[in-house]
């Protein structure tokens, strides 16, 4: 079947089997590989992407439930000139990222997460990301990360 | 002034954060078909029949092999310090022994069709009795190898003391878990392969250790070394399990040499969960004496090995778990000894610590535990038995030589961070109010050993024409952040940008030799090859620019600044690196480069001491982890923001062991955590933020001083934890509870207690 998908502000549109989940869509199809694959039970939130603007597993959605949709990925987050989103910043000024495999679905998490609860605590922050899992930093630097960029004002306009 | 010591921003983070590294998976190898495997259903089973007809047929099937199609031999033992009898071959050949393990590779053009393909494959059993436990494999009734005539795989026994704990006012002696724990890298196993130009195999790992894996391919392959190219591309974690390498992923080279399409092959995390290698799993019995003046006398641990189903690097790690037996603590007589047996369960392997944090959990809890007998503050037993910051070089009894060391500095640091008395006067408020959430406080003191199999490492800097520099190194980072650190010494000793470095690691053909990223080496043995060879490439510029000066090489300086060399009183006349990279080339045509393969420099022993605070609802048995204070000492810090990081990892890895995670397999092998749905991965919710320090006291043992960092976190972190949850409810007449602390487990024990079962 056609799947037509807005990725980034671009329209994807391919040929695809039916059980083609969106991952595979955004990164077999889309050649969007920023979007990583950590487990197989949604577990592990790898793969989460935004999904006309809120997070999702991507791994759980069939390409075909986002049909017409707007989808934004690690690829889109940064603005036209490059310039890194201040989620981005935060966790390149924290440390908040290691081996890097979850920081896509990390910092998707996140972005999502500020835009729903613009001043989180720190225990908002903790359980909000509990369906993501780090196993280089300890969640310190990621939890750091999210709590300062949720004082930037450009966020919280 | 030196860049060394600081917080610098990691030069890798743009990349990931932008677009995501480019790990295995990712990467794009036109016409590429997929391997999958299908694997064993049963623990322990003869193989009678194999169906692969149904599979070979389906759309999309390119190749379906079993053990008999590939006409290899076993895989060697590890470090030769297993029995021949106990070796593996790629794929199952007769018996299988573990749930997962692989019998059957089908190689189809989609995943999906390798996936649907591995449905239709027939296996038929003949069922043969499974061990589990590792007391049971001990007694040799079920024989895993019965060639072998024995399931036990290794042993370390060098004799014992009758009269050890003779005179001793007091001695405790319990039988304890550590229990089986899942390394869980972010990014599973997964590798890719193909046959370049030149006919080489050229093989991409998500691995610790590529020149390591050259290595396995070759002598499984029987290829010459040169014939195997081997690129770690970015790697998503590994904690020790990626430092071994897998049957999977020799099938992968193995296809690519006779299937003439590039290979791909990632597992998923279900596979994962029962083909990457697991860690810990020791029983260990552990005895300790002292007098009731709280003076530790002697201390003996009997560890008994779970290796799984094949010996892996997890069944020699009592080494390891021995060479750290008496840990931070002066006594004067103590002895450990084990065995490794086999059982039908995943292989082990090493993990973060990797038979460190084993002997650290040991010491501390029997510490504890004594500390408890004879009715002391468990923090005062330990100033009391401590060995002290004169006593280095220190000889323990069990033939470790500790470099340099002050356990005392880090103790009373960490107390005084965590507020300790105050905590005591919480604690007992709560005990005497009799408050259903009950303080604990858990100490743990501990010192590791990191290079622990000491070697050396290649290190070689170059500086370019355009006055750029080249780094290589034979360690192969998976977010430990080499590029930023390695560039931070390559920058203070040549006086350039760090932006003007590159780091390359991981390419077995640019990199001519490398031990890989493991045991906390990366920077005692790495980096400190790279900053003698960048040392070697100053004093190469010196002569260069003597030369050019027509000075004397003494009176050649490098302003280190400016990234300028001069002679001494004449700053304004200089040359750049840049004139000395092209002036090397213009007079011997050789590039302004030193390579160096510095020699084992020896082991080094960082240490620390964390202190837990937990909440143990009495209840429900539910534990919430409040406050964890990591005081740490590497030596010389060259980056705290990284080595922050490490500790901080390491702390989680450490606390999910003490409170949530666990391997389980049921009686028969079946393996009940298969999934991270079922599996306790720890996550944000369940952690706090950490309070780390770092003391520095420096190690003669290299010329940065510097100690490893990268297990202290994990080595540190659960038994302090353990103790805490243990001193919960140790009013309450609890003696031990064992790991994973469970709310079912702490709410047993004080039910147990209670009634008087304890």
């Amino acid at each position: 079947m056609r799947i037509t998908i807005n990725v980034n502000g671009t329209s994807e549109s391919h040929e695809v089997e039916a059980r083609t989940l969106l991952v595979h869509y955004l990164r077999d199809e889309a050649g969007l590989t920023g979007t990583n694959i950590g487990c197989d039970t949604t577990s592990c939130g790898a793969c989460t992407v935004l999904l006309n603007g809120e997070s999702v597993k991507s791994c759980t959605v069939l390409a075909a439930q986002a049909e017409g949709t707007d989808v934004t990925t690690i690829e889109g987050l940064a603005d036209a000139d490059g310039r890194m989103h201040p989620v981005q910043q935060a966790f390149q000024e924290y440390h908040g990222l290691q081996c890097g495999y979850c920081t896509p679905g990390m910092v998707m998490a996140v972005t999502s997460l500020l835009a729903e609860n613009p001043d989180p605590t720190e225990e908002d922050i903790r359980v909000g990301l509990e369906g993501n899992l780090c196993r280089c930093t300890g969640y310190h630097n990621i939890v750091a990360a999210a709590l300062a960029a949720s004082k930037i004002p450009e966020l919280r306009a | 002034m030196s860049i060394l010591g600081n917080r610098v921003q990691r030069r890798e983070d743009p990349k990931f954060l932008t677009v995501g590294g480019t790990y295995v998976a990712d990467l794009d190898l036109p016409g590429s078909v997929h391997l999958t495997f299908v694997r064993s259903s049963m623990a322990h089973a003869s193989i009678q029949t194999i169906d692969t007809s149904g599979a070979v047929t389906m759309p999309g099937v390119l190749a379906v092999y079993t053990h008999a199609d590939l006409g290899l031999g076993n895989l060697p033992p590890i470090m030769d310090m297993t029995p021949v009898t106990m070796t593996r071959s790629i794929l199952a050949s007769g018996t299988v022994r573990y749930v997962g393990e692989p019998i059957v590779a089908i190689v189809a053009e989609t995943r999906q069709a390798a996936a649907d393909a591995t449905e239709q494959v027939i296996v038929e059993y003949e069922p043969l009795p499974a061990v589990v436990d590792p007391a049971e494999a001990l007694k040799d009734e079920v024989l895993l190898f019965p060639e072998a005539g024995t399931n036990t795989a290794f042993t370390l026994d060098f004799g014992g003391d009758s009269a050890l704990f003779e005179g001793c006012e007091v001695v405790v002696d319990r039988t304890i878990a550590n229990q089986r724990v899942a390394p869980c890298p972010l990014e599973v196993r997964s590798s890719a392969a193909r046959m370049d130009a030149d006919g080489r195999l050229e093989f991409y790992a998500s691995t610790q250790a590529p020149h390591g894996v050259r290595q396995m391919l070759a002598t499984a392959l029987a290829l010459p070394a040169d014939r195997v190219h081997v690129v770690a591309p970015d790697v998503g974690g590994g904690f020790g399990a990626k430092g071994s390498v897998y049957p999977e992923e020799l099938m992968v080279g193995w296809c690519a040499l006779h299937l003439d399409r590039p290979i791909r092959w990632t597992e998923t995390r279900s596979e994962s969960m029962l083909g990457l290698g697991h860690g810990r799993a020791q029983v260990q019995r552990i005895r300790l004496g002292g007098n009731r003046d709280g003076v530790i006398r002697a201390y003996r641990i009997e560890v008994l090995q779970d290796g799984g189903a094949y010996p892996d690097f997890g069944t020699v790690l009592p080494f390891m778990t021995r060479t750290m037996t008496s840990g931070v603590y002066a006594i004067p007589k103590a002895e450990c000894s084990s065995v490794s047996v086999v059982t039908n369960t995943t292989p082990t392997v090493a993990y973060r610590g990797a038979g460190r944090p084993e002997a650290t959990s040991a010491i501390e809890r029997a510490v504890d535990m004594f500390a408890a007998e004879i009715g002391m503050d468990p923090a005062e037993v330990r100033r009391r038995n401590l060995i002290g910051p004169d006593a280095f070089p220190y000889d323990t009894p069990t033939g470790t030589t500790y470099d340099t060391g002050n356990y005392r500095g880090t103790l009373d640091l960490a107390l005084e961070v965590a507020g300790y008395d105050d905590l005591r006067a919480e604690q007992q408020r709560r005990r005497t109010s009799g408050d259903v959430r009950q303080l604990g406080i858990g100490l743990s003191c501990y010192v590791e050993i990191t290079n622990g199999m000491p070697d050396g490492e290649f290190g070689a800097v170059e500086v370019r024409p355009d006055g750029r520099v080249t780094v290589r190194t034979g360690t192969s980072p998976h977010g430990q952040g080499h590029v930023t650190a390695w560039s931070m010494l390559v920058a203070d000793q040549l006086g350039v940008r760090m932006e003007d470095i590159e780091v390359i690691h991981g390419d077995t053909d640019v990199v001519p030799r490398g031990g890989g990223t493991m045991g906390s080496r990366s920077l005692q043995v790495g980096g400190a090859a790279v900053n003698q060879a960048a040392i070697a490439v100053v004093d190469q510029g010196k002569d260069l620019a003597a030369d050019l000066f027509e000075a004397a090489p003494e009176d050649v300086v490098l302003d280190k600044a400016r990234g300028l060399f001069h002679v001494v009183g004449s700053p304004a006349l200089t040359h750049s690196w840049a004139d000395l990279a092209r002036a090397a080339l213009d007079r011997s045509g050789t590039p302004l480069l030193a390579e160096v393969d510095l020699a084992s420099p020896g082991p080094t022993f960082p240490f620390g001491t964390h202190v837990s605070v937990v909440e143990v609802d009495t209840e429900t048995g539910k534990v919430t982890l409040l406050r964890h204070i990591a005081v740490d000492d590497a030596g010389r810090i060259v980056n705290p923001l990284l080595a922050e990081g490490q500790v901080h990892g390491g702390i989680a890895q450490g606390v999910a062991q003490a409170l949530l995670e666990e391997v389980v397999y049921d009686q028969e092998g079946n393996p009940l955590t298969s999934t991270l749905a079922d599996y306790s991965f720890i996550s944000a919710a369940e952690l706090p933020t950490y309070e780390t320090r770092f003391t520095e006291t420096p190690t003669p043992v290299n010329a940065l001083g510097s100690k490893g960092i990268g297990e202290s976190g994990t080595i540190g972190s659960t038994p302090a934890v353990h103790n805490a949850v243990c001193d919960a409810v140790a009013h309450l007449g609890v003696r031990h509870v064992d790991m994973p602390t469970t709310p079912t487990r702490v709410w047993r024990a004080i039910q147990d207690a209670t009634a008087g079962r304890s």
